[in-house]
């Protein structure tokens, strides 16, 4: 029989507010095995570990019973404490009564009643409880980022930085992300490439790092410290080691009519094309829906140019495994697309663009070579509207747009119309906003100045209906102060379209076994505590992959996911999670049942000789778990038809005593 | 293929070309409409008060009957296909109001919404297919340009009304395209004409719809088609210079069997 | 103000309208083809009702201009109805005995030759009990 203890916290009034904690204490009191239990207003500080210290040394308890929050927030804390007790860590049980009981409730009788019937699953279960020692296994010492944009960039810089090797998967052309294709950043208006690509030239020189570039990654086994990812290199039918990137090609190629990506459309590249100027690396891909070559055999010219003999029509797709300690995703962000929004008339009119067109349209690098044209006849627009929140903050029920704030799009289209003042100050502009929002260092001064200074009008108010009539926009729209419809024939109209994850996010967060909030999303660790690890542990996130955000707070937090990565592999082992599976030879037939739902690959086969009670011997096959790779997730045990694979920590018989002591 | 049909009142008296080219060309496809019998009008508006039961329940009588036929119901005007749609939903979905129904209606079995609603375009498009349309055209209205003005009833509230992207919507243009003119996109077309308004303020109806005629001329129109009697009504009364017709006489006219029925 | 109280849950209950989703964008009045002939607007109609200032819209002239084209409800971003509560008080206004707008005297003067009989049941659907 264990000598129990029992620590009930108030965590301030989060439990105590809502659940009589003395009363949870009082009747624990009586439960089989506890010979100790007590109350503390917060166990988890210093004061509270201590008296749990105490408790096991006066009262030689064998288990403690934690009842507070969740076991994600604080097991790992309660098991330190035992072991400073000297007890094995594995005999600490946690009742959740915060997220479970008292976050939930409102009524004082019945969350107190819930509270002990925790409690009494809890102690139940710790009766049970054996002691366990971790086992341990080597790391990787190489990260993988996946993403190319400024979020991964950063992120594989500083990993390089600290001496770890790094491959960042993008799946693009060229590494440089959204970043590339802007014009100028808020609130200083530094040149976006002037900033960019010098980071992006870094990354190219560094010996620490490889690009993996129009690629993605095809499957991710294994678990923190020692991933196993395939990476899927797509045919670009071009040498990367041999191409100059000296544009020939690009130059000569007949086929001149494909929508150019990088400038969304707004002009057109070559069926061989480089991206940019600044592109990293600097190579050329085909494009395979656009070659001649490609569909039918005809054309060759890029081939017969290339003096450097880059071009290989015949270039298979190429699967490459690579072992990875750690993984951090940065597969950032896309403006969302505009079709259900058509009251701006954004499929109706060339005219009326996104604030990303937009960018690339005052880009000197861009389809006009910066000169504000409009879309379509040329002319320079003399009027100008601006929309913000467009798909952003949308019910949930309105079945279109997005229930968040974009964050950044305030800020940029305080910037378009500051720029647009500055450049052609004949030009009118207006600004329909529901709130300006603008909390960052010199955010509220940069929007400020717009309207002041540069005398950009904002409106508050939202544009109701765009209607292209002739060479005009007609922009109907509400001014809310001056309680008014305006009518404004504009020449351009912009959108600020809400962002929303790579479409790229939500089957990646599927091989990694990471999770995603339903706007997909990846869900942090912690929101506060642990922003930039995912709850799966190895994998890490960095920038607009995780939230809305703008440039310098995804170059934090790449820079703070590299930190993480740099502090798992830099360890030599890793300490693992005893709580895993084994298998009873004795009951187990051999049936796969197990093998076949392993996530983790962590179960094998072999013949054993069994001796029978006749004494003679026979040979069995029996299943057996890689302590290793084995992560705990439990699904061999629901599986075994015998019951022979059973999880340390959480087996079958003591999760029956706390389901026992729950309905009892 | 038959289906029920609800013509309404309107159609029976100051618009019985829009009814009786709707019968001609449905013949001329393969369809039979089939009138409800003793149908009563509609009522024109759906009156969106969750206690407003009595007003809706010459719209449930048709959907019941549809109902027993088995039969997908067919509308032609605008309104009555917003009224019917919309009290098939509520029908469908709010509780209270189908059981205050069926008690006032005291029929077997009661009613929940069961019948599909169709208005005439979303029957060419989905009962009998555009491609199919396009080959049983004997006179293609070649070098036409026509613009559809679909108004509001048809495509809002767009949750109930679900025939098209209620912002940039395509179905009136590529009925158009299978009788083989050409289709005038222009922004205005889902905007009111002012509707039963004309009544109180026969200006504002008057702005509204010359709005509406002057986007459509601006975008190169020649002709506008409706498939609303009062949408017509205003366009036309407040000076419409461009013809506007109903889109079954354009479709019996494409069909051929426009001239039959004038004789 | 207890009267008001009543009249605004009994607004809001037959409309189905929750005005607390409202986010004050303004689209509804951006969008309403109506603005010129209403003295109070879409969005004004929400949050006139939700604070219970309902006397003025009761007696405004507002009531009968509203087209019931329903663009603000499809472009609200918030899924508010704005003309669902438009609707509700005006029925709570000729509901009231006397309070038709819209009498079977007044056909003759609305007639013309071409007058669709859907004109002349919907005004009174909208204007009349």
């Amino acid at each position: 029989m264990q000598r129990v203890g029992v620590f009930v916290c108030w965590c301030g009034s989060n439990i105590a507010g809502t659940v009589d904690v003395k009363a949870v204490a009082e009747a624990l009191k009586n439960e089989p095995g506890v010979v100790f239990s007590t109350d503390y207003q917060y166990m988890c500080s210093q004061a509270g570990q201590d008296m749990i210290i105490n408790a096991v040394k006066e009262h030689n308890l064998t288990g403690i019973v934690v009842c507070s929050c969740s076991p994600r927030m604080h097991e790992a804390t309660f098991r330190k404490t035992a072991a400073a007790a000297g007890l094995n860590p594995y005999m600490v049980e946690i009742a959740n009564i915060r997220e479970q009981c008292s976050w939930v409730h409102k009524d004082m009788a019945l969350g107190t009643e819930k509270a002990i019937i925790l409690g009494k699953a809890a102690v139940a279960k710790v009766n049970l409880n054996a002691p366990l020692t971790p086992g341990q296994s080597p790391v990787t010492k190489r990260a993988l980022v996946i993403g190319g944009g400024i979020a991964g960039i950063q992120t594989a810089l500083d990993i390089a930085d600290a001496g770890f090797e790094v491959d960042i998967v993008e799946k693009k052309p060229t590494i440089g992300g959204k970043m590339a294709q802007l014009d100028k950043t808020f609130p200083t208006l530094d040149c976006a490439a002037c900033i960019l690509t010098p980071k992006m030239v870094d990354v190219a020189q560094n010996d620490k790092i490889r690009i993996f570039s129009y690629s993605e990654v095809a499957e991710v086994k294994g678990f923190v410290g020692n991933f196993d990812v395939t990476i899927k290199k797509n045919a670009r039918y071009v040498k990367e080691d041999i191409c100059t990137g000296c544009g020939a090609c690009v130059e000569k190629c007949p086929m001149k009519k494909n929508p150019n990506e990088f400038n969304l459309g707004m002009d057109n590249r070559p069926a061989i094309y480089i991206p940019f100027a600044q592109a990293v690396p600097k190579v050329a891909t085909i494009d395979p829906n656009a070659c001649n070559m490609l569909k039918n055999g005809k054309c060759g010219v890029c081939a017969r140019i290339c003096t450097a003999g880059a071009i290989d029509y015949t270039q298979k797709d190429e699967y490459i495994e690579e072992k990875y300690g750690a993984i951090v995703v940065a597969t950032g962000f896309n403006p969302i697309s505009m079709d259900k929004f058509d009251e701006f008339a954004y499929n109706q009119s060339k005219d009326v663009i996104t604030s990303l067109e937009f960018e690339r349209l005052t880009n000197a690098a861009g389809p006009t070579a910066g000169h504000l044209e409009r879309p379509s006849d040329g002319r320079s627009p003399k009027t100008i509207v601006f929309v913000q929140c467009v798909g952003s903050r949308c019910d949930a029920c309105a079945e279109k747009g997005k229930e968040y704030c974009s964050k950044i799009c305030c800020m940029y289209t305080a910037k378009h119309a500051m720029l647009v003042r500055d450049k052609y100050p004949e030009t009118e502009v207006y600004v329909f906003y529901i709130d300006v929002r603008t909390p960052g260092k010199n955010f509220d001064e940069f929007y400020r100045r717009a309207v002041e200074e540069y005398g950009v009008k904002y409106v508050k108010g939202m544009v109701g209906k765009v209607v292209p009539e002739g060479d005009k926009l007609k922009v109907q729209a509400s001014d809310l102060l001056a309680n008014k419809q305006l009518h404004i024939d504009a020449d351009l109209v912009v959108l600020a379209a809400a962002i929303e994850p790579d479409k790229s996010a939500r089957p990646l967060a599927t091989m990694l076994t990471a999770s995603m909030d339903t706007n997909d999303f990846f869900t942090e660790a912690h929101p506060k505590l642990r922003p930039v690890e995912s709850p799966t542990a190895g994998v890490f996130l960095s920038g607009a992959c995780q939230g809305p955000k703008d440039i310098p707070e995804t170059v934090s937090q790449a820079s703070a996911a590299a930190a993480k990565v740099i502090g798992l592999l830099a360890k030599d082992k890793l300490t693992g999670n005893p709580c895993i599976a084994h298998s009873d030879e004795l009951m187990c037939n051999g049936c796969s049942s197990c093998a076949n739902v392993c996530p983790y690959g962590a179960i094998t086969y072999e013949d054993k000789e069994f001796r029978m009670p006749d004494r003679t011997t026979k040979v069995r096959r029996v299943a057996s778990v890689n302590p290793a790779v084995c992560q705990g997730c439990g699904a061999c045990t629901v599986a075994c038809p015998s019951g022979a694979m059973d999880l340390k920590g959480f087996a079958n018989l003591q999760i029956m005593a706390e389901v026992d002591a729950i309905c009892k | 293929m038959k289906v029920s049909y609800f013509p309404g009142c309107t159609l029976k008296n100051k618009a019985k070309d829009l009814d009786l080219y709707a019968y001609k060309s449905a013949e001329a496809l393969g369809v039979t409409l089939e009138e409800i019998e003793n149908w009563q009008c509609c009522g024109g508006v759906f009156t969106t008060a969750k206690n407003e039961v009595a007003t809706k329940l010459s719209s449930v009588r048709a959907l019941k009957e549809a109902c027993t036929k088995e039969q997908p119901l067919v509308t032609v005007c605008s309104a009555c296909h917003n009224v019917i749609k919309q009290t098939n939903h509520a029908m469908q979905t709010d509780k209270d109001f189908a059981a205050k129904v069926n008690r006032y209606m005291n029929e077997d079995g009661g009613y929940s919404g069961e019948t599909a609603v169709y208005h005439y375009l979303e029957m060419l498009r989905d009962l009998v297919g555009f491609d199919t349309l396009k080959e049983k055209v004997v006179n293609p209205l070649k070098g036409k340009k026509i613009a559809a003005y679909y108004g509001c009833l048809l495509l809002r509230p767009n949750s109930v009304m679900n025939m098209d992207d209620p912002e940039n919507p395509t179905i009136m243009e590529d009925f158009i395209k299978a009788l083989g003119a050409d289709a005038v996109v222009y922004s205005m077309r889902n905007e009111c004409c002012g509707g039963y308004v004309s009544v109180e303020s026969p200006d504002l109806a008057k702005n509204k719809s010359n709005a509406v005629v002057n986007n459509a001329k601006a975008q190169g129109a020649e002709m506008i088609i409706t498939a609303c009697p009062l949408c017509k009504y205003n366009l036309v009364k407040n000076g419409a210079d461009i013809p506007v017709v109903y889109f079954t006489e354009l479709l019996a006219e494409a069909l051929g069997v426009k001239e039959d029925t004038n004789e | 103000m207890n009267n008001n109280k009543y009249l605004r849950e009994e607004l809001l209950r037959q409309s189905g309208v929750n005005p607390k989703k409202c986010m004050k964008c303004g689209k509804c009045t951006a969008t309403c083809p109506a603005f010129d002939e209403m003295e109070y607007h879409p969005h004004q109609f929400v949050s006139m009702v939700e604070s219970g200032d309902i006397e003025p819209l009761l007696k405004s002239e507002s009531l009968y201009k509203c087209l019931s084209c329903f663009a603000c409800i499809d472009r609200c971003p918030r899924g508010v109805e704005p003309a669902k509560l438009v609707e509700a008080v005006r029925l709570s206004v000729i509901r009231k005995q006397g309070g038709n707008r819209l009498s079977a005297d007044d056909v003759p003067s609305l007639l013309d030759e071409d007058v669709p009989q859907q004109l002349l049941v919907s005004a009174f659907r909208k204007y009349s009990k």
